[in-house]
């Protein structure tokens, strides 16, 4: 029997994560995540996995990259300023292919700004607060059933495509409490990273599989040499110049995921058919928004509903097959207007897109995106 | 109850356990209840004690999309500066209990306002203050039963489930005063 329990968001993706076979957490506290690094402390000694809180930001990504290389499924937990802190070793295991899953939390920002309350500041910092390419995985959760599940996505992301995966949370869904369906063990699934299939002496341990661009990992104590550097290496690991080599594992980062975007890509939609306008809301704001959308519709306004639940990859072509006979689309958010960007580029001039931010830590109320809509029609 | 809609606020400074009794009514709705979709939300601000802080549960047998409180149908309030900050967006007709040391002006607002001796209840009656969140349970655990959204037991039940061993008769003896506080009221 699939097991019921009222949680926070935060409790959902530390249970979620022990669930996806996460057995290392480095963490540093901060709000409003903290109560993720608290959760994991007390429960992964339980499943026989480490907990170590480090010295700040920087040391327990480190950590946690350290636990990934060396075979363990690990993640770290923090929040705006704290993400911006481990950007350059998110950099760092890009580069080096190595599978982590970073939690932020947003919170109002820029700096320490408002510890305890809501934002979506962070959207751009997910995409490119690391230096140089890569194609970036991020998750942004609705609910505290999809902390759980989302969590466990992550991880089964991060393993395959051997790099960062970001769940891009929010202060509200973090600290809300719903209802969460468990499912049992054995439904869950799980994917773990490729192991060589070689001999030891035949390992190349940047060698991708022609099917996938992507290269068996080994880890540390396994017997297999392997050499992790961030400069830009060969497929023996060392450093390299050469043009041709960099030219070609670079591409090949980006193309290990941008391939198999359709396997990754996520969304949800309520009511697009017949619509003549679309909302494009994410995270805690979609709550908001399809409350909005019901009370429009109930008002003979022909309003749709779009969410993306990967948020990078953005669902650029989901979102495209919606728009015939759409006029507007209108993109709610808790930043100074970071997504609406992304929207902009996904419609192509083919629908007039309006954003409409709200910075002051407070969630949109329905009456403000409903007014939004209004003004809009 | 039908689709409709309840929102519960609790309020008051940082350090009363506001926020757990919202979690309590929360668990108890969504664990020992049947049927009913419960988020329970809270805000405070960076400090650990003192300043205004407020819980919400939002109930329905429907869907949740929304997940705060906007005009609520029932409130308790704590403090006066919770009072202050809060309390004018109640629900025309809703209830609102105020906590009748602390809140020393009544709040003028469309709402039959109850004023009940929850800090001194726990004070006085039970000789710990610590205690005001469990009396302040046991007067929205009547609302809740007289509104027949859920049995005082699931709160009790709830509480149970929530406070540490060596405690349960205190926090019981706490609820039922409290119970017994708005019993008479309602």
């Amino acid at each position: 029997m699939p097991e019921i329990r009222f949680w926070q968001g935060n409790t959902a993706v530390a249970m979620g994560a022990i669930a996806a076979g996460c057995r290392f957490f480095g963490g540093y506290p901060i709000t409003p995540s903290s109560e993720i690094a608290e959760i994991m402390a007390v429960e992964l000694p339980k499943v026989g996995g480490k907990f170590i809180q480090m010295e700040d930001e920087i040391g327990s990504i480190a950590a946690v990259i350290g636990a990934s290389i060396a075979g363990y499924k690990a993640m770290t937990a923090t929040s705006g300023p704290g993400f911006s802190l481990k950007q350059e070793n998110i950099g760092f295991a890009y580069m080096t292919e190595v599978p982590i899953v970073v939690v932020n939390v947003m919170r109002g920002g820029p700096s320490t700004g408002l510890p305890t309350k809501v934002s979506q500041q962070d959207v751009m910092q997910a995409r490119w607060g690391t230096h140089g390419d890569h194609e970036t995985i991020a998750l942004a959760p609705a609910s505290v059933q999809e902390c759980y599940e989302l969590t466990i996505d992550a991880f089964n992301l991060s393993e395959r495509f051997r790099q960062p995966v970001i769940l891009l949370s929010d202060e509200v869904v973090g600290h809300m409490r719903e209802k969460v369906v468990i499912p049992e063990g054995e439904s869950i699934p799980i994917v773990n990273r490729k192991k060589p299939k070689v001999k030891p002496e035949d390992y190349i341990p940047y060698k991708p599989d022609p099917e996938d661009d992507i290269p068996p990992m080994a880890s540390f104590g396994d017997g297999y040499r392997w050499h992790v550097t961030g400069l830009t290496h060969n497929e023996w690991g060392f450093p390299t110049n050469d043009p041709d080599v960099t030219e070609s594992k670079i591409w090949r980062l980006v193309r290990k995921v941008d391939r198999f975007k359709g396997e990754i890509v996520k969304c949800d939609t309520y009511e697009t058919q017949d619509a003549d306008m679309i909302v494009v809301a994410y995270g805690s704001v979609s709550r908001t928004a399809l409350s909005a959308v019901r009370e429009a519709r109930s008002k003979g306004l022909k309003v749709g509903f779009f969410r993306p639940i990967t948020l990078w990859p953005f669902p650029v072509d989901e979102l495209k097959v919606l728009l015939d006979g759409v006029k507007a689309v209108l993109v709610p958010e808790l930043n100074c207007g970071q997504m609406v960007l992304e929207v902009q580029r996904a419609v192509e001039g083919r629908a007039k897109v309006f954003g409409k931010g709200l910075v002051n830590g407070d969630l949109f109320r329905p009456s403000e995106i409903f007014e939004f809509i209004k003004e809009v029609a | 109850m039908g689709d409709q809609r309840y929102e519960i606020r609790i309020a008051g400074s940082g350090g009363q356990g506001v926020i757990l009794a919202a979690v309590i009514v929360g668990e108890a709705l969504a664990l020992y209840e049947e049927g009913l979709n419960v988020v329970q939300t809270q805000a405070y601000g960076p400090e650990a004690r003192g300043g205004a802080s407020k819980a919400e549960v939002v109930v329905s047998r429907s869907r949740i999309d929304y997940p705060k409180v906007t005009s609520p149908n029932l409130q308790v309030i704590l403090t006066q500066k919770a009072c202050d900050k809060y309390v004018h967006d109640a629900l025309p007709g809703s209830v609102v209990i105020v906590d009748d040391f602390f809140v020393t002006e009544p709040p003028k607002v469309d709402a039959k306002v109850y004023s009940l001796p929850i800090v001194r209840t726990a004070r006085e009656e039970v000789g710990r203050e610590i205690v005001t969140n469990m009396v302040a349970l046991g007067a929205v655990a009547r609302v809740l039963e007289s509104w027949e959204l859920a049995k005082p037991e699931s709160i009790r039940k709830a509480i149970l489930d929530r406070v540490p061993k060596g405690t349960e008769e205190l926090n019981l003896k706490a609820f039922e005063l409290g119970y017994g506080l708005m019993k008479e009221k309602l």
